[in-house]
C-alpha cells in the first residue's frame, strides 16, 4: 500500500482511543491505518476512513466470496462493480437494475426507512442513463403476535408505497415472508429495474485531469451521520443535537432529479456520475476519482447546505438523500445547470479533478482531509472469516409427516395462514400501472412492463424461501435462483440475469459466515448452470440483536426478456374445459414444507433438492409451449406444493379474476395422498391446456424424461375432489384474502 | 384534427400516459406544456394529468392551481375550452376553482391501487357522449385522496343539474357505500362543469385504453372527444 505521508491537515483535535472506538474500528484495523498514512488522522479523516473501512461500504468479510459468483455471459454489459447491472435486451436496448437493503433504518423508522431505501436503489439505476420502469420488494417481518408487526408492515408498506407511488414508477412485484426470526431485524430489500439504450450508459469513472465536480440535487444536511459517530463530544460540542441516524426521503425532489438527469443525459456534456449513497460525498468522490485515475480537490463553501455551521466532517458524512456527483466536460457548466434550474434543482460546482491522485478537502480555506485517492479507495482491510459449514438435516420420508383428515380442508386452512395468504393488501397500496406499460399485474409469478414503445416485455420477480436456507443455505440458495427462474419462464420469459441481496448475520460468528458461504457456493452453482450470471448485489450483515441471528435471506431478482408481449401466459385460468398437466418430478417432498409448518408445527428434515439439468430442460419446454400458445395458463409449483398452486390459478381465474373452478384428479401412484398434494417437490409446472394438445405436452415433457400427467380439469365455480366435500370458490377466496386486512385492523 | 394539450407540472407522472393514450386514439400529435409557461397554444382540449404535482405537498393539487400556466388554463377553460383533469387533475381542477368541492384522504387514509367498476351517469357531456346511459366501464384508480366532498347545496346542484359523470358501482351497475373505494359522497368518481366541457375524474381512463393492457374501457373518454369535436 502506497504510504505517502502527508502535511497534516491544520488544527484537528487529537485523537482519542474512544473516537477510533466509536468510529467503528476493531481490532488492528487502526494500527493498520496509522501505517497506511505514516501520520495520524485528522478528525475528518477519521470519519471518512470509518464509512469506507465500514462493511457497508467496502464488503471486507464478504468479497473473497462474491468473487467466486459468475458474473459474465454473452447478454452481460455491465457486471458488479458499478451502480447497477446492465443487461442486453436487444435493438440497442438494455436493462439496469439492482437490489439493495434498507433493513436496520426501516427497522428503526420503517416509513422511512423503507421509503430512502426505494429512493436509494432508484439513484442507482437512473445514475447509468436508465428511466427506472419497475420496482419490487423482499420485505421479512416478524411473527405477526409479535407487538411490533403491526406497526412495521403498515409503515414499511406505506413508505415504500410513498415513494414509489410518488416518483411514478410502478411497483409491480414482491414477497412478504412472518417469522420469528425477524423479530428484531426485519428485511426490506427494494429493487428497481430501469430501461436504457446500451450506447447511452453512463459510468462513474471520472476520467480527466481540470474537469468540473458537480454537485446537483437536494440541499446537505446533518441527517444520516452515523449515531454511533456522531456520540463523540470531544469534537462535537457545539452539536448537542442528536441527529436520528435514519435519512428522510423526498420522492417529489428525486422525480424532479430524475428528470433533470435523464434530460441532462440526452446531451454529451457528462463524463461521469454517480450517486450519493451511503456514505454521501466521501464514497461518491474517492469512487469516482479512483475508477478514472485521478486526484480531487473540493471545497466544502460551494456545497448547498440545509443547514448553517456545518463541519467538513459532517458534510463529507451526511447521507442526505436526492444528491448526485457529476463530472462535466469543461464549459458545459451552465447548460448543465441550465437544466436543473429549471427542475427547481440545486447546482454547484463542488471541486475539481486534478492530477496529484490525492483527494484535498477544503473548508474555510482550511485544508480538513488530504489522502492518496488509491489508499482511499482500496486500502479497505479484506478479511477470510472462519467459517464452519452447516450441516443439512437428513431427509425425512413422507410417511413420517401425519396426514390431514381433509385435504380440501387443508388447503383452506393453509391458503388463510400468513404465510400463503393473499398480499393484496400490501401490493394495492403500490401503484402498479403508472408509465402505462404493466401487462402482468402483481399477484402471478413475475411481472411483465412493456419495453416502452415496442412489442417487448421485461419479466421481472424476485424470491428466496429462508426455510430452506437456514436447513441448508447451498441447496436453499439454488433453490431460490431456481424459483425466480421458473417464475421468469412461467410468464413466457428468458431469463437474463440476477441481483442478490444477501442478508445474514454476524460474519464474524464463524457458523453464520458459513451460511454465506454455502449460499454464495448454491447461488455460483445455479447460476452457472442456468447460464443466468450476477450482475450487480448487495450484502447486509450483522442482521442480529442480542446474539440472535435471522435466517439466512439471500433475496435474489430475477430479470427476463419477452421477445413479444402478446406471447405471454398469466396463472388466471381463463377456458372452461381445459386440463390441468403437472411437469416435474414427484417425490411428495415434505421436509421444511409449508403444509409441515402450518399444519404439524415444526420444520425439519431437508429442504426439496433442485435438479439444475431438469430446471432447464423443463423451464425450455414450458417457454416453448407458451409462446407456440399452447397454454391458457401456467404456474409454477413453489410454497406449500401443487394443490396450492392450482388453488391459487382458480382464484385468479375466470372472468376478471371472479374464479375458475377445478375438478381434481385422483392421484393413482405409490406417495401418500399429503406429500402428493403439498409436497414442495422442485422444477414442477402447471399448466392448462385444451384436451387435444394434452397428448402433445406429455409427450413432449416424456421425450425430455420429464414426467407428466394430468391432474384437473377446468370448471364451475369449486374445487372438487373425489372423497372429499366440495370447496366453493368464493369460500376458499374468503379466506386467502381476508386474514391480512384483518390482521392489519386489529387494534 | 384534434389539438390536444397536456400540462406538465413539476411531479406529474402520468403525463407521458395520457400523451400515448391521446395520440394512440386520436391519430395526433400531443402538445406537451411545460407548468412555467404563461400561455396553452389554442388546443381543441386541455388536460391536466395524474400525479404528485410539487409532491402533494400543503395539499394534493393546492399549488399546482397557482402555476403560471393555470391562468391561461382558467382563462380557456372558461371561454369554453373542453378541459379533462385525471387524478391530481382533477384535484387541481377543484382547487383552481374550475370544479366545485375538495378530494380528501380516502377513507382507509391508505393508498388504493385497482380495477373499479364505474357506472355512467351522464353521457351528454364533451368527455363521455361515446359511452351509453347507466353503461358500467372498469377503470383503474391510484389515489390517496380521491374522497369526494362537497357542501350539501353543491352536491344538490350537481345532482339536480346531472353533472355526476360517473360513480362508483359493482359489476351490475349498483351503486352503495359497499361499492365506494375511498368514501366518496354520493359514490362520486367524476363530476362535470356546467357547461358540461370540464371533467374531472379520478379513475385513469388512459390505463386501459388498449386490450394489451388489460382492457380498452377508458378508450371512451378520448373518444367522447373526438366526437363531440367532429359534432361541433
Amino acid at each position: 500500500m502506497d504510504a505517502t505521508p502527508v502535511k497534516k491537515p491544520q488544527d484537528s483535535p487529537a485523537i482519542t482511543p474512544e473516537m477510533v472506538a466509536s468510529h467503528g474500528f476493531k481490532g488492528d484495523e487502526y494500527p493498520r491505518l496509522l501505517k497506511i498514512l505514516g501520520r495520524d488522522p485528522s478528525i475528518t479523516e477519521l470519519g471518512i476512513f470509518s464509512v469506507m473501512w465500514s462493511e457497508h461500504c467496502s464488503y471486507k468479510s464478504s468479497r473473497v466470496w462474491l468473487k467466486t459468483l459468475p458474473t459474465t455471459g454473452p447478454q452481460v454489459i455491465q457486471g458488479p462493480g458499478e451502480n447497477a447491472g446492465v443487461v442486453d435486451l436487444g435493438d440497442g436496448d438494455c436493462v439496469v437494475f439492482k437490489m439493495e437493503s434498507h433493513n436496520h433504518p426501516s427497522y428503526i423508522e420503517p416509513y422511512q426507512g423503507a421509503a430512502t431505501g426505494v429512493g436509494g436503489i432508484m439513484r442507482d439505476v437512473f445514475t447509468m442513463g436508465a428511466r427506472p420502469v419497475a420496482n419490487l420488494n423482499a420485505l421479512r417481518f416478524g411473527a405477526p403476535d409479535h407487538p411490533k408487526t403491526r406497526h412495521l408492515v403498515s409503515g414499511v408498506v406505506s413508505g415504500i408505497g410513498g415513494y414509489g407511488n410518488c416518483v411514478g414508477v410502478p411497483t409491480v412485484g414482491g414477497e412478504t415472508n412472518f417469522d420469528t426470526g425477524y423479530n428484531n431485524n426485519i428485511l426490506v430489500n427494494a429493487m428497481c429495474v430501469g430501461l436504457a439504450r446500451s450506447d447511452k450508459i453512463f459510468l462513474s469513472a471520472a476520467k480527466g485531469v481540470g474537469l468540473p465536480v458537480v454537485y446537483v440535487g437536494s440541499k446537505t444536511g446533518r441527517d444520516g451521520i452515523h449515531g454511533a459517530t456522531m456520540a463523540s463530544a470531544e469534537f462535537d460540542e457545539k452539536s448537542a443535537e442528536k441527529r436520528p441516524t435514519v435519512q428522510v426521503g423526498d420522492p417529489f425532489t428525486e422525480k424532479l432529479l430524475i428528470e433533470a438527469c435523464l434530460e441532462l443525459m440526452a446531451t454529451d456534456a457528462i463524463i461521469a456520475i454517480q450517486d450519493m449513497g451511503a456514505a454521501g460525498l466521501t464514497s461518491s468522490t474517492s469512487e469516482m476519482a479512483d475508477k478514472g485515475g485521478v486526484g480531487i480537490a473540493l471545497d466544502l463553501d460551494n456545497v448547498p447546505q440545509r443547514e448553517s455551521g456545518m463541519t467538513a466532517y459532517e458534510m463529507m458524512l451526511s447521507e442526505s438523500q436526492e444528491r448526485m456527483l457529476m463530472i462535466l466536460k469543461p464549459g458545459r457548466e451552465a447548460e448543465a445547470e441550465a437544466i436543473f434550474r429549471k427542475w427547481g434543482l440545486d447546482f454547484a460546482v463542488i471541486g475539481i479533478t486534478t492530477d496529484t491522485g490525492r483527494m484535498v478537502v477544503t473548508h474555510h480555506g482550511r485544508i480538513e482531509a488530504d489522502l492518496p485517492v488509491p489508499v482511499l479507495a482500496d486500502s479497505a482491510p479484506m478479511y477470510e472469516r472462519p467459517w464452519v459449514p452447516t450441516v443439512p438435516p437428513k431427509v425425512i420420508l413422507p410417511e413420517w409427516v401425519p396426514a390431514p383428515n381433509t385435504l380440501l380442508g387443508t388447503l383452506k386452512t393453509m391458503l388463510a395462514h400468513p404465510q400463503l395468504c393473499s398480499r393484496r393488501w400490501i401490493w394495492e397500496q403500490y401503484d402498479h400501472m403508472v408509465m402505462g406499460d404493466t401487462v402482468v399485474r402483481p399477484g402471478g409469478d413475475a411481472a411483465v412492463v412493456r419495453v416502452h414503445g415496442t412489442k417487448k416485455g421485461l419479466a421481472v420477480t424476485c424470491d428466496v424461501t429462508p426455510r430452506y436456507v437456514a436447513a441448508d443455505p447451498a441447496m436453499g440458495t439454488k433453490q431460490a435462483v431456481a424459483e425466480t427462474y421458473r417464475n421468469l419462464i412461467a410468464v413466457g420469459a428468458d431469463p437474463l440475469a440476477i441481483t442478490d441481496n444477501m442478508n445474514f448475520g454476524n460474519p464474524e460468528r464463524p457458523e453464520v459466515m458459513g451460511q454465506f458461504v454455502g449460499s454464495v457456493q448454491g447461488m455460483a452453482e445455479a447460476c452457472r448452470v442456468l447460464d443466468y450470471p450476477v450482475v450487480s448485489g448487495n450484502v447486509s450483515l450483522y442482521n442480529e440483536t442480542n446474539g440472535v441471528s435471522i435466517p439466512p435471506t439471500p433475496a435474489i431478482g430475477g430479470v427476463g426478456l419477452v421477445p413479444d408481449t402478446a406471447h405471454i401466459a398469466e396463472i388466471g385460468l381463463t377456458r372452461s374445459g381445459d386440463v390441468l398437466v403437472l411437469i416435474g418430478r414427484e417425490q411428495g417432498w415434505l421436509g421444511q414444507s409449508l403444509y409441515q409448518q402450518i399444519m404439524t408445527e415444526t420444520l425439519e428434515g431437508a429442504p426439496p433438492p433442485v435438479d439444475l439439468a431438469d430446471e432447464l430442460k423443463a423451464g425450455r419446454l414450458v417457454r416453448a409451449l407458451i409462446r407456440e400458445e399452447k397454454v391458457s395458463a401456467v404456474h409454477d409449483c413453489s410454497d406449500g406444493g401443487l394443490l396450492i398452486a392450482i388453488a391459487e390459478m382458480a382464484l385468479a381465474g375466470g372472468n376478471h379474476r371472479s374464479g375458475m373452478g377445478v375438478e381434481l384428479f385422483p392421484y393413482e401412484g405409490k406417495l401418500p395422498m399429503h406429500a402428493v398434494w403439498f409436497g414442495e417437490d422442485q422444477g414442477r409446472y402447471v399448466l392448462a391446456v385444451a384436451p387435444g394438445d394434452a397428448e402433445e405436452v406429455i409427450e413432449r415433457a416424456r421425450l425430455l424424461a420429464l414426467p407428466a400427467r394430468i391432474v384437473g380439469r377446468t370448471g364451475g365455480d369449486r374445487l372438487a375432489l373425489r372423497g372429499e366435500a366440495f370447496l366453493p370458490l368464493d369460500e376458499l377466496r374468503e379466506a386467502h384474502e381476508s386474514w391480512l386486512p384483518r390482521f392489519m385492523s386489529d387494534h | 384534427m384534434i389539438r390536444a394539450s397536456v400540462i406538465v407540472f413539476p411531479g406529474s407522472n402520468c403525463d407521458r400516459d395520457v400523451k400515448v393514450a391521446l395520440e394512440a386514439v386520436t391519430g395526433r400529435p400531443v402538445n406537451m406544456i411545460w407548468h412555467g409557461d404563461a400561455v396553452v397554444p389554442a388546443s381543441d382540449l386541455i388536460v391536466l394529468p395524474g400525479g404528485f404535482s410539487y409532491g402533494d405537498y400543503l395539499r394534493c393539487g393546492a399549488m399546482a392551481a397557482h402555476s403560471p400556466i393555470m391562468r391561461d388554463v382558467i382563462a380557456k377553460a372558461n371561454a369554453g375550452t373542453p378541459v379533462l383533469g385525471i387524478c391530481n387533475g382533477f384535484q387541481i381542477l377543484c382547487e383552481s376553482g374550475l370544479l366545485p368541492g375538495v378530494l380528501m384522504r380516502n377513507a382507509s387514509l391508505r393508498f388504493i391501487c385497482r380495477d373499479v367498476w364505474l357506472r355512467v351517469e351522464a353521457t351528454d357531456t364533451f368527455f363521455t357522449r361515446a359511452y351509453k346511459p347507466g353503461e358500467v366501464i372498469r377503470v383503474p384508480i391510484a389515489h390517496a385522496e380521491g374522497n369526494y366532498f362537497a357542501d350539501p347545496d353543491t352536491l344538490a346542484r350537481l345532482e339536480g343539474e346531472k353533472r355526476v359523470a360517473f360513480r362508483y358501482s359493482d359489476q351490475a351497475g349498483n351503486v352503495s357505500t359497499d361499492t365506494c373505494p375511498n368514501g366518496a359522497q354520493h359514490n362520486i368518481a367524476g363530476i362535470v362543469s356546467a357547461n358540461r366541457r370540464i371533467l374531472g375524474m379520478m379513475p385513469h381512463p388512459e390505463r386501459l385504453f388498449e386490450s394489451a393492457l388489460g382492457g380498452i374501457d377508458g378508450r371512451g373518454v378520448f373518444q367522447s372527444a373526438i366526437e363531440s369535436l367532429a359534432a361541433a
